[in-house]
């Protein structure tokens, strides 16, 4: 595949029209991360009922890449358990967007936002459960992606 | 000489790099210099000379090997000592680069020279290596950081400077001789007298402007001045930090050590005389004799064609940029106030995604903060794309570059 063949039509509608994009006001967990070197940097806010992602915004700044990863992160989460959320793979979200074999150096505007979101999640389980095991787990996950 | 085009074009031959495709077998055109630039012939065979006819250690052994090498050594510190009208050859301490320039300065001079609530005056277009060694420093001493603003054309706001000049807390002025997303060339004439006026020493970080234009020291009159070598042609891992030798001679050392020294006994060290003192450990002796044949180079071509040619490369960049709709140039336009560095945003298309598009087609094109965050903050951007030009670049790499910008227009229906 060649390099340019990434910005096909969806990740460009995507960068343009992102979805999921803005903020939850009554979030039950918000958290920010960015790339040092690149300077992308996205919020993922979300509402929880009873264990289930009820709602996700993202909000931030991003090349084309980040946005459309962001939107379908956004879309693959909304619903979900967080037992289910937190089974979330980066492949999941690459191959969705035909992005499996992506540079390196691009790896890491792709996977903020599932970096994010494994650690607000970290944040709320963190805040609301004693599964110490687990939140060991989700957060070298977290730190691990790239 | 011939004419200025040719002579330049016939330059690139010495630049083997330039000869190799990329990607889809495009044609190279580099256009990050900035960050660094490619290496001549020249350069690189002075540095496997070295390796396979000279190497030794210097300043110690009496054997024919270590003679040479000292000798090579000792004879590049000259060389650009010349090349930037260094009058005392013991002012030029070898090191990193510009980073550790700055950090040297920051650590040997700043821990004894500043003290709590003193003022360090930086500006709002610095590289992160002149703002972050001073943040570090002023939390320790609990000391304040303070910055010159920029107005929308890229220029210092000097008038910042009078008003903590004025308080008389100000110990160290320091900034940028380039911007290096601007290109923006500060009026180093003027921040220098006021602070002389005012008694205060400033640091210059050179590592833009250095390789572009005619720069001296003995004229410049500041007190710190710092440059990296392989964005002027030679290896990376080297650089020049210059001091004023009354105030070198206020400085403890940065790095204890090998060659620093004159006597060392179980509790205490003398030290040795200058510049040696700050050049702690074996120094990276092969790329410093690399960093000598790339001022040979440069002054073979003269810095004032440099100039020129990058002069005339901005020119003709900007007026095609201008023509491009959705481009925003950031910076002045006025070409005798900026070096060969042009910072723009296409549309609403992030700049990772105009260097990938365009590396497709063979282009090296910078995108991203460029190091200079507090910068991209005051310019209300998350990046730019940067292009930025050295003396093997050429008015058919820019039109290179404007193609390619028109297949980014196309993937992002601009």
């Amino acid at each position: 595949m060649s390099n340019a063949d990434i910005y096909h039509e969806m990740i460009v509608d995507y960068s343009r029209n992102p979805i999921n994009y803005g903020e939850i006001e009554n979030h039950d967990v918000t958290f920010h991360d960015s790339n040092p070197l690149c300077g992308d940097s996205i919020d993922i806010d979300m509402k929880i009922d009873d264990q289930k992602v009820t709602d996700i915004k993202f909000h931030g700044k991003g090349c084309a890449i980040c946005m459309a990863c962001s939107s379908v992160l956004t879309e693959i989460t909304k619903g979900k358990s967080l037992e289910d959320v937190r089974k979330i793979e980066k492949n999941d979200i690459l191959s969705e967007l035909g992005l499996e074999h992506l540079q390196a150096v691009r790896i890491k505007c792709a996977l903020l936002s599932l970096k994010v979101l494994k650690s607000a999640l970290y944040t709320y389980i963190a805040k609301n459960m004693s599964d110490l095991e687990g939140m060991d787990k989700l957060k070298d996950e977290a730190a691990s992606l790239y | 000489m011939q004419s200025t085009e040719s002579f330049f074009e016939n330059i690139r031959n010495d630049f083997p790099i330039l000869k190799r495709t990329v990607r889809d077998n495009k044609p190279l055109v580099y256009l990050d210099n900035a960050s660094t630039t490619q290496k001549p012939t020249q350069v690189i065979d002075a540095i496997v000379d070295y390796y396979r006819n000279h190497n030794a250690n210097i300043h110690r052994a009496v054997y024919a090997l270590a003679e040479e090498s000292t000798e090579a050594y000792e004879s590049a510190r000259d060389k650009i000592a010349n090349f930037v009208n260094i009058k005392n050859r013991q002012e030029l301490i070898f090191v990193r680069g510009t980073t550790e320039a700055i950090n040297l300065v920051a650590y040997a001079w700043g821990r004894s020279h500043i003290n709590k609530d003193d003022i360090i005056v930086t500006t709002e277009y610095e590289h992160h290596s002149n703002i972050v060694p001073w943040q570090l420093l002023t939390q320790e001493k609990r000391a304040k950081l303070e910055y010159i603003g920029m107005d929308d054309d890229g220029q210092l706001i000097l008038d910042d400077l009078d008003k903590y000049l004025a308080t008389g807390k100000v110990k160290l002025v320091t900034f940028s001789l380039m911007s290096n997303v601007l290109g923006t060339i500060t009026d180093a004439e003027k921040i220098i007298a006021k602070c002389k006026a005012a008694g205060v020493p400033t640091l210059i970080d050179g590592a833009q402007a250095v390789p572009h234009m005619k720069v001296d020291l003995e004229t410049l009159g500041c007190d710190f001045f710092a440059f990296s070598g392989h964005k002027m042609l030679a290896p990376t891992g080297i650089g020049v930090l210059w001091v004023r030798k009354s105030v070198l001679e206020t400085m403890n050392p940065f790095h204890g050590g090998g060659d620093m020294i004159r006597e060392v006994h179980k509790y205490e060290t003398t030290w040795n005389d200058l510049p040696y003192k700050f050049e702690a450990g074996t120094p990276n002796i092969a790329d410093v004799i690399g960093f000598g044949a790339a001022v040979d180079y440069l002054t073979k071509i003269g810095m004032d064609n440099v100039r020129q040619h990058e002069i005339e490369l901005t020119k003709y960049a900007i007026e095609k940029f201008s023509k491009i709709k959705g481009l925003q140039i950031y910076g002045t336009k006025d070409i005798s106030k900026r070096g060969g560095v042009i910072s723009f945003n296409f549309a609403d298309v992030h700049p990772h995604d105009v260097a990938q598009i365009i590396d497709e087609e063979g282009i090296s094109l910078r995108s991203g903060h460029h190091c200079a965050q507090v910068l991209m903050e005051r310019l209300n951007v998350a990046a730019t794309s940067r292009a930025s030009f050295y003396i093997y670049n050429t008015k058919q790499d820019i039109d290179a570059l404007i193609d390619s910008l028109n297949t980014v227009a196309k993937v992002f229906k601009l």
